[in-house]
């Protein structure tokens, strides 16, 4: 396993007799961010899910360095605990009362929520929940972070504040991370590597890395070149060759969700 | 509900005592209208009298608490039992199994189905009503739950295993308080069930309480009294009901109700 804090070996898994990954491989370095981008139903949740320990590989194996936790594509706060308590799932192993207290507040100033403390989720909006969900996958040791689509359900805006924000806290508590995502120009502001992975049974076609640190300008050539190779290696129309960056609240060149095969 | 402006408190209240008067104004001039014999519909003032008669006597406050506690007893001992079993069924396909056929088969008996076997099994008094009751709201209650747990999104048990909640703390943080909204409501349904079912089960197995309060009014031809009970179990009913819907105001549920 090397210096990796994860390691997929040759995974392949199905549903039902229905091949659903075919020997997929690959390694996170501590701190590194990976983005997996492909279709729609290509694999990418069942992958988190094999990665996080859900499931079981019925053929390959998944090795992690410390622990793993998951940012859901659904809101995955539990709507009857307080934004504290939610974060405090994370810190159920932290036997001291006083030092769990200390990260808690340590957590909520890192998502800079301090004044929520007491809502419940319904009292939040899309974008503060998804950070008390960042706070407590980030709780504990935490030393993969596993995200499944984890902005898809807001905004444009918040969706763009949000990877700000992932990229600051990533900065202030560096942890490895693997994002799964349909948006092409969040894996390559966000990524250290992206992964495209193909149509069912998936496998990775290809891998990219982005260029420049973070926060990158998706408006630069290289970026918009990696967009391009992308979705030329998904066979997906594109408009890189026209005239360049639409205006605010549109993707840059890639597809909609919708248009995705699959 | 389009353009349906909202109502405030005092606008409520004002509606609601126009109703209460227009109401008792009603029935006051059907009683003097003469379309009734005067001994088959008393008037206010009468049933007023009667109330007082009943207050005084110390028989209204004797046949409240009487029904109040069988309500209490028949419908704490089914909450108890069903809200668990539900939780059970809905986790466990082998429980649903082996006991859904018979949980539906016994909702859809009539409580006052039971009436006879309840008086031969327990006699006259408080144990029969109790037994009416419970079986009047265990069966909806078992159904309610196991509904609530199948409703529950996948995601809240994710959450639990991957922070390493297992068996009874599974069902304890997880499970049972992601139902707790939907077992509210099917609680103040059952509350409700359970004192219509009181009122008939008392008029044959009770020996007091307000049920039995009507029949005896009812062979004594004072009606009265009769109304005099009537006004007391609805407004008992509505009280019992507003109390249950206090449990929807819990912060812990608030979520349930935020749409």
């Amino acid at each position: 396993m090397s210096t990796s804090v994860l390691a997929v070996r040759e995974v392949s898994h199905s549903f039902g007799g229905a091949p659903v990954l075919d020997r997929i491989g690959f390694e996170v370095a501590p701190g590194e961010v990976v983005a997996f981008v492909g279709p729609s139903g290509c694999g990418k949740t069942t992958l988190l899910r094999l990665l996080s320990g859900f499931y079981r590989p019925e053929a390959g194996a998944v090795e992690r360095r410390g622990s793993t936790r998951m940012i859901y594509q659904q809101d995955g706060l539990l709507p009857w605990l307080t934004v504290s308590e939610n974060i405090a799932l994370g810190l159920r192993h932290v036997a001291e009362k006083a030092s769990r207290e200390e990260r808690l507040a340590r957590l909520l100033q890192l998502i800079r929520l301090q004044g929520f403390a007491r809502h419940y989720p319904h009292q939040l909006s899309g974008g503060m929940r998804q950070r008390v969900e960042l706070a407590r996958a980030l709780a504990g040791d935490t030393s993969v972070l596993l995200m499944d689509e984890p902005f898809s359900s807001l905004d444009y805006q918040t969706r763009a504040r949000m990877r700000a924000e992932l990229t600051r806290v990533l900065s202030e508590r560096p942890v490895a991370v693997v994002l799964v995502t349909h948006d092409i120009e969040e894996a390559v502001l966000l990524a250290d590597r992206v992964l495209v992975l193909s149509e069912r049974p998936a496998h990775v076609l290809c891998e990219l890395r982005p260029e420049g640190e973070r926060p990158r300008d998706v408006t630069s050539p290289a970026l918009r070149a990696t967009m391009k190779s992308i979705l030329e290696r998904l066979s997906l129309p594109h408009d890189f060759d026209g005239e360049g960056p639409k205006g605010e609240g549109e993707s840059v060149g890639a597809p909609e969700a919708s248009a995705w095969p699959g | 509900m389009k353009n349906a402006r909202p109502v405030s408190y005092a606008q409520a209240s004002l509606l609601a005592a126009a109703c209460l008067v227009g109401g008792l104004g009603l029935w006051w001039l059907l009683s003097r209208a003469g379309l009734f014999p005067p001994s088959a519909l008393p008037t206010p003032g009468e049933v007023a009298a009667g109330l007082g008669e009943e207050v005084r006597t110390g028989r209204l406050a004797d046949d409240l608490v009487a029904s109040l506690f069988r309500v209490a007893a028949g419908y704490t001992l089914a909450v108890v039992t069903s809200i668990p079993l539900g939780l059970a069924l809905g986790h466990s396909p082998r429980w649903r199994a082996a006991l859904l056929p018979t949980v539906n088969f016994f909702r859809s008996l009539s409580p006052l189905a039971w009436i006879p076997f309840a008086i031969l099994w327990f006699g006259i008094g408080d144990a029969p009503v109790v037994f009416l009751i419970f079986m009047a709201t265990f069966f909806p209650l078992v159904l309610a739950t196991l509904a609530a747990v199948a409703e529950v999104p996948a995601v809240y048990f994710q959450v639990a295993h991957e922070y390493g909640f297992r068996g009874t703390e599974l069902l304890t943080r997880i499970t049972l308080p992601a139902v707790m909204p939907q077992v509210i409501t099917a609680l103040r349904v059952a509350g409700g069930v359970a004192w219509l079912v009181l009122v008939a089960a008392e008029m044959i197995a009770g020996r007091d309480g307000l049920g039995f309060a009507i029949w005896d009014a009812r062979n004594g031809l004072r009606l009265d009294l009769l109304v005099c009970g009537m006004i007391v179990i609805g407004l008992t009913g509505a009280l019992l009901d507003w109390l249950l819907s206090l449990l929807s105001k819990l912060p812990g549920v608030r979520w349930g109700y935020e749409h």
